[in-house]
């Protein structure tokens, strides 16, 4: 019968209707900005510079070494290497960035910067509520915006920052065993 | 001063019809449609010469969306090109990484994990998943279907594009394989959520099909409509279903049997009339069998390392040389072509976007079809703008 098809469809167009009154299968939307979906756990929007402890300025892993600068597709990255140096968590001088620069409207979220970073000091943040009216300066993000503690980084990636935790505290181990190994080495020299 | 009403702009032109001996016996319209019409699924403009409602003449232009994807790529480093990769189709950017990583492995001559090769066919065969019931939803709204079947497609579309973002970050722009392997392995979690998905499909799928496969207007819409002949598919190398829609045997897992695709029991659908509604067909039927791979692929994924150990994430520099790596991608044969010259970037790239060259036999379809009908037409060749213009 002509038009039998056309029925069956409406069945299904129905169903799917009065579906979504009862079942979450079929109603999957939410209603945004008062209801939100928690973000999963690997979703990345924009970098963000990682410091340890308390302050932003001493405790900031990164030693401007500039890799992700060159390594950055879009090139939306601006370093300045400092002229002083500054300890690191292991308590080696390193230089640190003067500036660090984001520019986040050509930014386009590929992590490359996050998979180069040798010191890990570089991650990936889930924030993207961003939008600003402000055409030139707002979307440009420097250093004092970037730094956000670890802590901060625990919260967003748990899986992935507790990897780096042990890793970085596994190497401020061995640097210390190391250097305790020359002072005593040093010291029974004397 | 022009003053406002005084000179409106045209987007057609009427153009004088003559009969064979030459004597006027009508007007021809020659419309302009695109590059903002909705149904060219981007910016894509058409120069339709009409008779009526009939299509006598039509010229596809396109280059609107043209960001110099190729230049971008010779200028940086092998690595910094992939995210790049993912905009060119972006549904598909699993498999665009896919071919790129494809050409730089032969290039560099890098190994790729046996769980790796698993996790690349299962993402590939997600978005062939995603891609062809999208286009389904697409093409349906191209004939007037307007909203329901789309919104259907993009529900489903959305528990993959999670399945992505769980694993690599992103919904769309994955960037998500790496020369020698994948970016990041897997969690056992998410093999379970995706076997689930995997189990629930086909009862979408059949859902699907009892809105649309014989429904009489679609149907009448699509059957006989925009015909493309075996012998000109194959002189204007089309590629993907669109090829095997018109009952040429080829598809490029079975051909080419890159990565694993040896492994897996799987049959290539084939259409017969080439016509709309036979592409269609195919697309539902490759997408039956990409739940087939899907099922073995995450049944038989053995566990191990999931990049090459030689492969090193920056300054890749290939030895001299080239290569040409091609996947069967859900719109035809995606293939990068690379020539190094021992330098740390490509010293050529090139795309061969399936969409595009599946673009330009657009005419031939179109002709002594009605206005409407080279909707349909477009919307059945399933092309995505980003890749069309590179």
């Amino acid at each position: 019968m002509l038009g039998e098809q056309i029925i069956k469809g409406m069945a299904v167009t129905a169903r799917n209707f009065f579906g979504s009154y009862v079942s979450k299968e079929r109603l999957t939307t939410v209603q945004y900005p008062e209801e939100r979906l928690t973000p999963k756990e690997n979703t990345r929007q924009f970098p963000f510079l990682v410091y340890d402890g308390d302050d932003r300025e001493k405790g900031l892993r990164c030693v401007a070494c500039q890799i992700c600068e060159k390594e950055c597709p879009p090139q939306c990255i601006y370093i300045v290497k400092s002229k002083d140096k500054k300890p690191d968590y292991k308590g080696q001088p390193q230089l640190y960035p003067a500036t660090f620069d984001i520019d986040i409207s050509v930014c386009m979220s590929c992590q490359i910067c996050v998979e180069v970073c040798p010191f890990d000091a570089i991650k990936m943040d889930t924030e993207f509520e961003l939008s600003t009216g402000d055409r030139f300066g707002g979307l440009l993000l420097t250093k004092d915006k970037l730094a956000k503690p670890n802590e901060y980084y625990r919260r967003i990636h748990p899986t992935a920052a507790a990897a780096v935790d042990e890793r970085l505290a596994g190497e401020k181990a061995r640097a210390e065993a190391k250097a305790k190994a020359a002072a005593e080495a040093k010291t029974a020299a004397l | 001063m022009n003053a406002v009403g005084e000179r409106t702009s045209q987007n057609y032109e009427i153009l004088p019809k003559t009969g064979e001996t030459g004597e006027p016996i009508g007007e021809f319209l020659e419309v302009s449609m695109g590059p903002q019409h909705p149904s060219t699924h981007g910016v894509f403009r058409m120069d339709v010469v009409l008779d009526g409602e009939k299509v006598v003449k039509l010229k596809p232009v396109f280059g609107y969306l043209h960001r110099n994807h190729e230049k971008i790529a010779e200028n940086i480093s092998y690595l910094g090109s992939m995210p790049y990769t993912d905009r060119l189709d972006y549904f598909c950017s699993m498999t665009n990484n896919w071919a790129y990583a494809l050409a730089v492995e032969k290039l560099a001559g890098l190994a790729v994990p046996e769980r790796a090769e698993y996790i690349r066919v299962i993402m590939a065969e997600l978005t062939r998943l995603q891609n062809h019931t999208c286009l389904i939803g697409f093409f349906v709204q191209d004939m007037g279907a307007l909203g329901t079947p789309l919104m259907y497609a993009f529900r489903e579309r959305e528990k993959i594009l999670d399945l992505f973002e769980s694993v690599s970050g992103a919904r769309m722009m994955c960037n998500y394989m790496r020369f020698g392997g994948v970016r990041c392995d897997v969690t056992p979690d998410w093999l379970v959520q995706a076997k689930q998905l995997v189990n629930d499909y086909g009862k979408f799928l059949d859902e699907y099909e009892t809105l649309l496969t014989e429904n009489e207007i679609l149907l009448a819409r699509s059957q006989g409509v925009g015909v493309l002949s075996r012998e000109l598919a194959v002189n204007a190398s089309i590629t993907g279903p669109m090829l095997r829609a018109s009952g040429v045997n080829y598809d490029l897992r079975k051909v080419d049997r890159y990565g694993i695709y040896n492994r897996f029991d799987f049959k290539v659908p084939l259409g017969e009339h080439g016509d709309t509604y036979d592409r269609y067909m195919v697309r539902i039927l490759e997408m039956r069998e990409s739940l087939k791979i899907l099922q073995q692929a995450l049944r038989d994924i053995p566990s191990g390392p999931v990049m090459d150990p030689k492969a090193k994430l920056r300054g890749l520099r290939p030895k001299a040389g080239e290569a040409y790596g091609r996947i069967e991608a859900p719109k035809g044969e995606l293939g990068f072509y690379l020539i190094s010259d021992g330098m740390a970037n490509p010293y050529r790239y090139r795309v061969r976007p399936p969409s595009f060259i599946n673009l330009t036999i657009l005419e031939d379809m179109c002709l002594g079809h009605r206005i409407a009908d080279t909707v349909v037409i477009l919307g059945s060749v399933d092309i995505v703008l980003g890749e069309v213009d590179r």
